[in-house]
């Protein structure tokens, strides 16, 4: 990096908005992923014009530019791959703007998930996208990686609930896109930018949705002594038409390391639990209550207990979202992966992957958002030995390609960022693949907004390459 | 221009068939956009023939339009060349429905009511009640960014549509997202199509999540003697716990017509007449569930009403509830063809400002002598129709008060398009409503998707 360029940065925000002494960067090597890349500078810019000043900067110095929120992402979409500078929104963290009557938060990209629904909570509403890192993750992240959680079943995703985005771009301009009110004219640049990794822009101000909170929630916990009598469930809960808020699937294996650290009253010896909310009006909870309780008890349930109360449903939600520190418990690092399948495969996927386990030596724990067949599969490996982080690669492709054929998709939620830029060319065509790179470069024409990834680095097929050595894996995925 | 006319049907012929391929006036005069026809039309089976001609276009500067079953192609601005119909049409069938995990492929020229009667089968529908219900296409009501009255529940087609596979204007066939309900793979690239007109590529397939066909759907109707009322019952919705499937509010002038168009039909008799009273601002509210839920909804929502102050509300019956949703769903081609000079804003503005720009507009109408109808959707979508007369010259009138309007809209932070009006007067309206300040990102965007210019010329926001 160019001697000149930490003066600049320090001109522009101040003394204490910048890290760049090795000490310190380490601490912004990596993320939620297994990956890590370190940048010469940390900055911690307050406004939208530092943020455009760094983006020129940038320019000037041929320099890369990452944007970062709290880092809690799963596939490294904020680590500065190509080194460079990272840039931390955790300053930018103002609800600017409350329009309760109209639904609807401007909020700056570093306010943190839950915050915003707790500021809105007294009038009955909430922002609906609740990945599981909620307590730490940003609006600004969840923008960029297009972010779910358990309830994006009934609520959609990030991208459903952002109407309007104040970008910097990488050339250092300010543009806003989308509207707070609805059906802008033009094309849907807001839609394109929601889960775009933060490559073909900076969001330095981001209008959301807010959601009425239901009138009913009803927390249910289904016991079944085999995970394919609960896959089973889940599919004719599906079929049936019944949309549950929430369908949450955790296998024997994940319950038990669950319950050893949450204490949330898991029964330890079933094969696996589905964990549903369902809500709405009183009458349609209800109703909806019942029904999924007659399909869980058509499909073997064991049990099927309903929380008695917004202690007892907090409690098995925690058991839920603390779930993978509690894996953390177990093993230094571990792999997950994010591929999703057609619900009606969910039974035959699961004997999949146990059965690819077994080829590879690991017991695969299954925890994962049931209802919308998105898969987490957490393999538990040494990584100081490289023939098992070799074998955890092998069998994570493996249930990769399994997702693939039967129709699905490498990653639901996650993201591609840095980890799976090399499986893209098993979804898209080298022409597909163009056409997208195209998109990124008529905004990011240099190159210097987040570089390296989403896109396989070299043309060409698929080869899976052994990447090196992880050092971090205690995640939170949604 | 560098190839004869004979030449450029010759070679469309080629590639999709001869039979398939038209130069007959008489044939492409139903192709004719704003009275202009193009040069040949052709009516393609698959993306790879659609491919063949998009390069066939652009190495001879020719610009193609797509259509389907053209309700829509008055829609934007004309185009600045027409040379080729591309009929989608022939592309028809439903690609693949799995009924069990709610996700459906179909091809862009299917009919819409084929595909809802092919879900319907299974108690599954699209959430879309788009305007020329019974013969508008899949492509074309996604392609056009249309929207219907259930969108209060279930939003709009960004909401609902997983992935598409389309042709760019360089003649790649391509896709994104995909058939599951949950993706995060690669970019967006199906949302830039939604609205898109067919300016970035031509759509080939469109995957959807697929929902349960709601049973039993009944409606509130009830009525007041001023907007205000009206227009205060959807804020109290949304504020309530009842997530109803529609919340529409119709002007006095908008409910008439409908009532008027069926007067003498057979099954002329309006519902919920009994509520009615001249000259009223009407609120329907459509609602679904098992018989307590709904015992619920005609509880509240009669409530809600009395306390908005209105005059009147009865809850329609099951048959008469579908009839009403018809009516209302086809009140936009109702205009067109009851008025031959009408022109209809869309307008998009904060929901709890649709009281505000309802007056504002209804005024700017009236000082230029022109009548108006509107229909007023829950989630801040209004369409307002200004029904100007020819004969009394009033192109101009509408155009200033569209401008007044529009630039209301703007002040609110809101918007407004002009998707109708006549062609001669489009000169003289902000079809699009004026240059959006991320008009710059979007001309690039067309410039990587179609860089030859051959997809729908100019018909677009900034002339794209």
């Amino acid at each position: 990096m160019d001697a000149r360029l930490p003066r600049d940065l320090q001109k522009l925000l101040g003394r204490d908005a910048i890290l760049h002494r090795p000490e310190d960067l380490l601490l912004y090597e990596y993320d939620g992923s297994v990956e890590v890349a370190r940048a010469q500078a940390v900055v911690f810019p307050q406004t939208t014009e530092q943020v455009a000043g760094i983006a020129r900067l940038a320019n000037r110095y041929q320099t890369p530019i990452v944007g970062r929120g709290a880092g809690t992402g799963l596939s490294g979409g904020a680590l500065a791959r190509r080194g460079g500078i990272l840039i931390v929104f955790s300053r930018m963290n103002r609800i600017l703007e409350l329009d309760l009557g109209n639904q609807t938060a401007r909020v700056q990209p570093g306010v943190v998930n839950a915050d915003l629904s707790a500021a809105v909570a007294h009038a009955g509403l909430h922002f609906a996208p609740d990945p599981s890192s909620q307590k730490a993750c940003t609006i600004g992240g969840n923008v960029a990686e297009n972010s779910g959680g358990p309830h994006t079943l009934a609520y959609g995703v990030t991208a459903n609930h952002v109407v309007a985005l104040q970008v910097v771009t990488p050339e250092g301009e300010v543009v806003r896109i989308g509207s707070a009110a609805p059906d802008a004219p033009g094309y849907d640049l807001a839609g394109l930018f929601v889960g775009s990794e933060g490559t073909i822009g900076l969001a330095t101000e981001i209008t959301v949705k807010l959601t009425r909170l239901p009138e009913a929630v009803k927390t249910l916990l289904a016991v079944f002594d085999t995970v394919d009598d609960a896959t089973e469930t889940v599919v004719e809960i599906t079929a049936r038409g019944i949309t549950p808020a929430a369908c949450e699937m955790l296998d024997g294996w994940t319950l038990r390391a669950v319950e050893a650290y949450v204490h949330a009253g898991f029964p330890l010896d079933s094969g696996a639990v589905l964990l549903m909310d369902v809500d709405g009006l009183r009458e349609a909870a209800e109703s909806q209550a019942k029904a999924v309780a007659d399909v869980c008890q058509a499909h073997g349930a064991r049990e099927v207990r309903v929380a008695r109360d917004a202690k007892e449903r907090d409690l098995l939600w925690k058991g839920r979202k603390n779930a993978f520190g509690a894996v953390g418990r177990l093993s230094p690092t571990y792999y997950v992966q994010d591929g999703v399948i057609p619900r009606t495969k969910l039974p035959a996927t699961l004997r999949r992957i146990d059965a690819i386990g077994k080829k590879y030596g690991f017991e695969i724990g299954n925890i994962f958002h049931a209802g919308d067949g998105n898969l987490h599969p957490i393999i538990l490996f040494d990584a100081r030995d490289p023939e098992q982080f070799r074998r955890a690669v092998g069998a994570s492709d493996e249930i990769i390609q399994y997702c693939i054929e039967m129709g699905g998709s490498i990653t639901g939620e996650h993201g591609v960022g840095m980890e799976k830029d090399r499986l893209m060319p098993l979804l898209f065509s080298e022409a597909e693949l163009d056409l997208m790179r195209r998109v990124r470069d008529a905004f990011n024409p240099k190159g210097i907004l987040n570089p390296g990834k989403i896109f396989p680095a070299g043309k060409g097929c698929g080869e899976i390459h052994v990447r090196p050595l992880p050092t971090a894996g205690a995640a939170t995925p949604a | 221009m560098s190839v004869a006319r004979a030449s450029c049907a010759a070679r469309l012929g080629e590639i999709a068939g001869a039979g398939h391929t038209t130069e007959d006036p008489a044939q492409l005069a139903g192709y004719a956009i704003e009275g202009a026809a193009p040069r040949a039309a052709v009516r393609p089976a698959s993306s790879a023939e659609i491919a063949e001609i998009i390069k066939f276009a652009v190495s001879e500067r020719l610009a193609i339009v797509p259509c389907g079953a053209r309700t829509k192609l008055g829609i934007g601005l004309p185009p600045r060349q027409y040379d080729i119909a591309l009929d989608l049409t022939r592309m028809d069938r439903v690609i693949a429905f799995d009924p069990g995990d709610l996700t459906l492929s179909v091809e862009a020229g299917i009919p819409f009511r084929q595909v809802q009667a092919a879900l319907a089968e299974h108690g599954q529908f699209l959430p879309l009640a788009p305007p020329w219900m019974r013969r508008t296409t899949v492509g074309g009501t996604i392609a056009a960014g249309m929207d219907g009255p259930l969108r209060q529940l279930y939003g709009t087609a960004r909401d609902f549509v997983l992935g598409m596979e389309f042709v760019t204007g360089d003649g790649v066939a391509a896709k994104s997202g995909g058939r599951v309900v949950k993706n995060v793979t690669g970019y967006d690239l199906h949302k830039l199509m939604i609205g898109a007109l067919g300016t970035l590529g031509i759509l080939t397939r469109i995957n959807f999540r697929t929902f349960p066909a709601p049973t039993g759907a009944r409606a509130m109707i009830a009525c007041f003697d001023a907007a205000s009322g009206a227009l205060d019952l959807p804020r109290r919705i949304a504020q309530s716990p009842l997530r109803p499937l529609t919340v529409d509010v119709l002007s006095p002038a908008a409910h008439e017509l409908l009532s008027s168009a069926v007067a003498g039909q057979a099954d002329s008799r309006p519902p919920g007449e009994s509520a009615f009273r001249e000259g009223c601002w009407v609120l329907g509210a459509g609602f679904a569930g098992d018989e307590s839920a709904c015992a619920r909804y005609e509880r509240e929502l009669r409530a809600m009403a009395a306390e908005a102050g209105a005059t009147g509300a009865v809850v329609l019956s099951e048959e008469d509830t579908r009839v009403f949703f018809a009516r209302h769903r086809e009140w936009i081609p109702l205009v067109l063809e009851s008025f031959a000079d009408a022109a209809i804003l869309r307008i998009g503005v904060p929901p709890a400002r649709m009281g505000e720009i309802l007056e504002m507009a209804t005024n700017a109408a009236g000082e230029q002598g022109l009548r108006c109808a509107a229909i007023a959707r829950g989630a801040g979508v209004i369409y307002f129709a200004l029904l100007a007369d020819a004969a009394r010259r009033d192109a101009e009138k509408a155009a200033l008060a569209a401008g007044l309007i529009q630039a209301a809209c703007a002040s609110l932070g809101g918007h407004a398009t002009v998707p109708w009006c006549k062609a001669e007067w489009k000169g003289s309206f902000e079809v699009w409503g004026g240059e959006s300040g991320a008009v710059a990102q979007m001309r690039k965007m067309k410039g990587v998707f179609d860089p030859g210019g051959a997809l729908s010329p100019g018909r677009f926001v900034g002339g794209i």
